[in-house]
Order: C-alpha cells, then sequence, then structure tokens
C-alpha cells in the first residue's frame, strides 16, 4: 500500500516560497517521475514527503491517513539519496541491516531479509566489505538494498544514477525499473535526465519553479503537451518551435514541431534551409539547419544513412498532423 | 626531478636543520642517561663517581614512586575522559546554527591561549580560594561549608585545571570533524528509523572515532608532562606529585641530578608504554 496525496502544500525557506500551493495525487503502485530544470524543488517535493522537512502549509496523506505531522521514520517511507548516504563505518551487511536493527527485528529475520535483499541485488559476495571498497554502481545497490529490506509502502529516490557512467546508467535504469514490476511499490523517482523520465514512468510530474506544468503519462506528455514548457522539456532533441506567419498559417501563435516529424529531402519540401552542423549517431543523425527563415536553427532527425553535409541547402517537409499549437501564453490550441 | 645531483643537494641543504634536530634531541638524551650512571651532588661535593645501576634502584624503591605513577596517570586518565566527552558535546552543541556563532567559537578557543602557569594562578586565586575564591562565594551563597579544593580536594582540582585548558584543543578537533559529517547520513539514519540517541551512536561516535583518536594521542603526550599547573597550586602536596614533578624534586629539592635523571629516564620508558599501548588499542582506528 502506498497512496501518496498532498494537499495544497507549500514550502517556504524563509521569505522565499519554493513550492506555491500544489495538489498531486500518486497511486499506489505507481512509478512517478519528478523532472524539472534545476533549482525548480523537485528535491524539496522528495523531502516534504520523506517528512525530511517541514511543509508550511496544506497537508500530506499517506494511505488516507493524515501524515503531515508524522515523523520521517513512522511514515513507512524509504528514500536512496543521491550521495547514497551510506555508513561508512559498516559492512555491506550492517547498512542493509540498519533499518531491521532499528525496528528491532529478531536477528534470524534480519539475516534472512539481508540475504534475500543481497541475491535480488547481486550483493551477495559483497556483504562483508565496506562502503569505501564498491564500486559506484554497487553502493547504489547497497543503497537501493537497504531501502528495500524494510518493506516500505514507498521508495523515495533522488538523483540516484546521476553519480555513474552512462553506461552503468543505462544498467542500473532497468534494474530499477525490474525492480518495480517485482515489487509493486509506489516509487517516486526525481531526476533531471528526460531519457530516465521517459522509460522508467508510469507517470511524470512536469515542475518548474515548484508549479506542476503537466502530470500524465510519457506518452501523453510526448504527444499532447499542455504548454510550451512541457512541449520544449519533454523529447530529445528538443522540439523546434517557429512563430510568425508560418505559426499563423495554423492559426497559433506558436507551432511547435518535433524533430523526427521533419522529413528530408535533396530536392523538394515545404522549407529549405542549410545544414550547419550535422550529428551522426549511427543509428540516427541530426541535422541543425540554418537560413530557413522560420527560426533561428531548425533541428531535424534523419535516418542514420542520410549524408548531408555542413553548407548543403536542404528541403524539410513537417507532418501535418503531429504539428503542435500553442497561444500566445504558451497554452496548447487543440 | 630527482636525479642524482638533486638528490646530493637536497640532502647537503637538509643537513644543518638534521644536524640541530638531531642535536636538540641527542645532547640532553646522552646528559640524561649519562648523569643516571653517576653519584652527582652539585652542593655535597659535585660528581662523586659512577656508580652502575644505584640511582635507578633508589628511584624505584623510594617510597613516592608509585604513588607518583599513579598520579600521573590519574590526572591523564581523568583529563582524557573529561574533555573527550565535554569535547564531543560541545562540539555538537556548536555545530548547531545559532546567533554570534563565530564570537562563542573563538571564546570556546580563549582557554588555550592562557600560559598554563597563569591559568593554574587564576584558578588558584580567583576560584578555589577558600576564603576569597568564587567557588567559595558559591558555597556561602547556598549555605553550604566552602571546599579548601587544593587541600581536600587536590586531584580533582588539578584535574578541573588541566581539563579547563585541554577542552578548547579537543572541542575544536572534534568540531571539524563533525563537521565533516555528512548531512544526508543523518538523514538516512532519521529515515531508518534511529531516534537521536541511536544517530549519535551509531553515526555520529563512529565517525568521530578518528578525531577521538587523535585527540587522546596528542594529549597523552603533553599531559603526561604537565608541571606548571602542579608547581603553582599544590607543589607537589596532598598526593598530586606526578613522575614529572618526583623527578624535578629529586634534580632541584634534593640536588641530586644522578637520582632525577635516572628518574627521567624512566619517565622515557613510561611514555613510550603508555604511546605504545595506546597506538596498538586506536592503531586499528588510524588505518581504517
Ligand atoms: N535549505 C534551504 N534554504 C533555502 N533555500 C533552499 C533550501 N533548500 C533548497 N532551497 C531552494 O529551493 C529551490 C529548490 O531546490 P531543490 O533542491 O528542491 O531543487 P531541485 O529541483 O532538486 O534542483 P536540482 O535538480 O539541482 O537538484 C532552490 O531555489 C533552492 O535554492
Ligand atoms: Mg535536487
Amino acid at each position: 500500500m502506498g497512496r501518496i496525496q498532498l494537499k495544497s502544500v507549500t514550502k517556504s525557506f524563509g521569505d522565499v516560497q519554493v513550492i506555491p500551493p500544489l495538489d498531486l495525487t500518486i497511486e499506489d503502485g505507481e512509478f512517478t517521475v519528478f523532472v524539472g530544470p534545476s533549482g525548480c524543488g523537485k528535491s524539496t517535493l522528495l523531502r516534504l514527503i520523506a517528512g525530511l522537512e517541514d511543509i508550511t502549509s496544506g497537508s500530506i496523506d499517506i494511505d488516507g491517513a493524515d501524515a503531515t505531522d508524522v515523523p520521517p521514520a513512522k511514515r513507512g517511507l524509504a528514500m536512496v539519496f543521491q550521495s547514497y548516504a551510506l555508513y561508512p563505518h559498516m559492512t555491506v551487511r550492517k547498512n542493509i541491516a540498519f533499518p531491521l536493527r532499528m525496528a528491532k527485528l529478531d536477528q534470524a529475520e534480519i539475516d534472512k531479509r539481508v540475504e534475500g535483499a543481497a541475491s535480488v541485488l547481486n550483493l551477495t559476495d559483497y556483504l562483508d566489505r565496506r562502503p569505501g571498497q564498491l564500486s559506484g554502481g554497487q553502493r547504489q545497490r547497497v543503497a537501493i538494498g537497504r531501502a528495500i529490506v524494510r518493506e516500505p509502502a514507498a521508495f523515495l529516490f533522488d538523483e540516484p544514477l546521476s553519480n555513474l557512467d552512462a553506461a552503468l546508467r543505462v544498467g542500473m535504469r532497468l534494474e530499477i525499473s525490474e525492480l518495480h514490476e517485482r515489487l509493486a511499490t509506489t516509487m517516486i523517482y526525481v531526476t533531471h535526465d528526460q531519457v530516465e523520465a521517459m522509460t522508467m514512468a508510469d507517470k511524470i510530474v512536469v515542475l518548474q519553479a515548484g508549479v506542476i506544468e503537466q502530470v500524465g503519462s510519457p506518452l501523453d506528455l510526448y504527444r499532447t503537451p499542455r504548454n510550451l514548457f512541457v512541449a520544449g522539456f519533454i523529447g530529445s532533441p528538443k522540439m523546434n518551435f517557429i512563430e510568425g506567419e508560418e505559426a499563423a498559417k495554423h492559426g497559433a501563435h506558436t507551432i511547435g514541431i518535433r524533430p523526427e516529424h521533419i522529413a528530408v529531402s535533396e530536392s523538394q519540401g515545404d522549407w529549405s534551409g542549410v545544414v550547419s552542423v550535422s550529428e551522426h549517431l549511427g543509428s540516427d543523425t541530426f541535422f541543425h539547419v540554418h537560413e530557413t527563415g522560420l527560426a533561428e536553427t531548425i533541428t531535424v532527425r534523419a535516418d542514420g544513412e542520410v549524408g548531408f553535409r555542413h553548407g548543403d541547402r536542404i528541403h524539410l517537409t513537417p507532418r501535418a498532423d503531429v504539428i503542435h499549437k500553442f497561444d500566445a501564453k504558451g497554452l496548447r490550441i487543440e | 626531478m630527482a636525479t642524482q645531483h638533486s638528490r646530493s643537494v637536497a640532502r647537503l641543504m637538509m643537513a644543518p636543520a638534521v644536524v640541530l634536530l638531531l642535536g636538540w634531541m641527542l645532547v640532553p638524551l646522552t646528559m640524561t642517561l649519562y648523569f643516571s650512571f653517576k653519584k652527582y651532588l652539585p652542593l655535597r661535593g659535585g660528581d662523586l663517581g659512577w656508580v652502575g645501576f644505584d640511582n635507578y634502584i633508589r628511584f624505584v624503591s623510594s617510597s613516592s614512586f608509585w604513588p607518583a605513577v599513579q598520579a600521573t596517570l590519574t590526572i591523564v586518565g581523568g583529563v582524557l575522559i573529561i574533555t573527550v566527552i565535554l569535547g564531543v558535546l560541545l562540539a555538537m552543541l556548536l555545530d548547531q546554527p545559532m546567533w554570534g556563532q563565530g564570537v562563542v567559537r573563538i571564546l570556546v578557543i580563549a582557554p588555550f591561549f592562557v600560559m598554563p602557569t597563569v591559568s593554574a594562578l587564576v584558578w588558584k586565586n580567583m576560584f578555589m580560594d577558600p576564603v576569597n575564591g568564587l567557588l567559595a562565594h558559591l558555597w556561602r551563597f547556598f549555605g553550604a561549608e566552602p571546599v579548601s579544593w587544593l587541600s581536600e580536594a587536590s586531584m580533582t582540582s588539578i584535574i578541573m585545571i588541566v581539563s579547563w585548558q585541554w577542552l578548547p584543543f579537543a572541542t575544536l578537533i572534534l568540531l571539524t570533524a563533525i563537521q565533516s559529517l555528512d548531512s544526508e547520513q543523518l538523514e538516512a539514519a532519521e529515515m531508518d528509523g534511529a531516534p537521536p540517541l541511536k544517530r549519535f551512536f551509531h553515526i555520529i561516535l563512529p565517525h568521530l572515532s578518528r578525531a577521538i583518536t587523535i585527540v587522546i594521542l596528542i594529549q597523552t603526550i603533553f599531559l603526561l608532562s604537565i608541571f606548571a599547573e602542579i608547581f603553582v597550586t599544590t607543589g607537589g602536596a596532598f598526593g598530586t606529585r606526578t613522575l614529572t614533578y618526583l623527578i624535578f624534586q629529586r634534580v632541584l629539592e634534593s640536588q641530586n641530578v644522578g637520582l632525577g635523571s635516572a628518574g627521567g629516564v624512566y619517565a622515557i620508558i613510561l611514555a613510550n608504554i603508555v604511546a605504545i599501548f595506546l597506538m596498538r588499542i586506536v592503531g586499528k582506528n588510524l588505518d581504517a
């Protein structure tokens, strides 16, 4: 069980209001990801849920019971910190057992659960090492192990993968997703990496300056971003925005078209421009096109085999059915 | 680049310092050893020749030897316990955000800058004087009979004075150690269900163990040789005669340089035993 409900929660540090009134419901078993630019209040929101920070006003319900004034230890949540926050003087075994010892479980039960968590996370060979003798990914797994042995109502992750190298990150991402499938426990995951957000989430919460811009499934956000901010934030490379005459043709102040929804051709198309940079990723090629008369740069994603180079004049055709239209305030027009 | 040439130049440049340091250490050490095997009474006949291990035997068999060793260890142990415990508590207090933190920290460090002689005199005359001392006034205020600290509770008094001097040192080292503790570790422990006291014993104290080790090692080395505090307060009376003070009395009061030197050699041996002992216990902490 782990249904978390925030009701007009606010948070101020001194005079600065970091989180304006915010409502959010996280359903039991859901994998929710908070994304947003740096400093938008993702960590603060997570710490409010954890109870590590006091909320300034509003209330937090966990499983229908008011948890606003419940101390962190009693909320039944487990948190994985960005710095892992392992206890350096304890062995891996003791680290994982720590919450169980604090809960005064008997030794046989502690051993059983620690062994269980260690085998799930492939840590069995490292149980007697100290955190200082582990690699980053192994430390990460110990931190997760320490969280899962408590069988919490929900897991809170604060950018858990940001200290890992790219390859390990992909691996850990899968492991966390698998863990979620297996445990089916509520997870709240903070990241600023939108690939993590898109691949892992059941539900993404996009934040900007403490305000929720949109909540929805990854594909919802990708297909129907509610405003310019979400449109620009979700999707990689970023959506192209075009204003002025071209937008007016569609009856909008701004239109947005994703790089993968533009067809490239040598000879003909709606728009034309000059390739300034082409990035070959093997599977795909990204062209940054200038001199289109529409926007500073138009980014286009094409097949990896398409071989235009710097200075080539090319023609672009947007797919008409996936053009996003926004009004002068930046809100989506259907 | 450490070429052959530059290395020999370096050796040449370092030589004066090395020679000076060696002389600094070796000359007194050899002189102590030299005199310890002689009967040397400057005011009663001067150098009276070699006596073998006579001085050593006499120093140990004297009735004041074992009490002196005991007094030394009591003072060192007492001061260590007080400074480490109060140091940890003070360091945690000073680590809390509070108004006027900078000033308070400087005030806490202040006793360390007072010379031992001065601080002992201040304590003796201003606090512990049975007639005019502040403590006597305080006792009388509550209707109690003032304690004549230095004669009735002499050991406690000296431990108090020395602890007061060394508490800032312990606090300072422990404060820097506490500040290096990652606050996320404490938050993680909080979420793991550890109440404040458990957080202290499971997270903060282990984190401080290295700093405590350093405090204990350094203080022991200095505390074994405290002298001024005893000289200006009890003058070695009332059971406060430490090994250092006994040696001083043998050499200057009884004018027996040979006997004093033998005591000095014992002091060196004692200091080394304590050092090895401490290294054994706490050395593990430093490795980890
Ligand atoms: N203890 C604090 N006192 C004052 N301001 C704070 C405090 N903690 C956070 N803030 C402010 O609150 C805002 C949100 O911070 P938060 O750490 O939640 O950002 P974030 O979204 O997690 O960013 P990042 O992606 O960089 O981790 C920031 O503007 C920050 O300066
Ligand atoms: Mg953050």
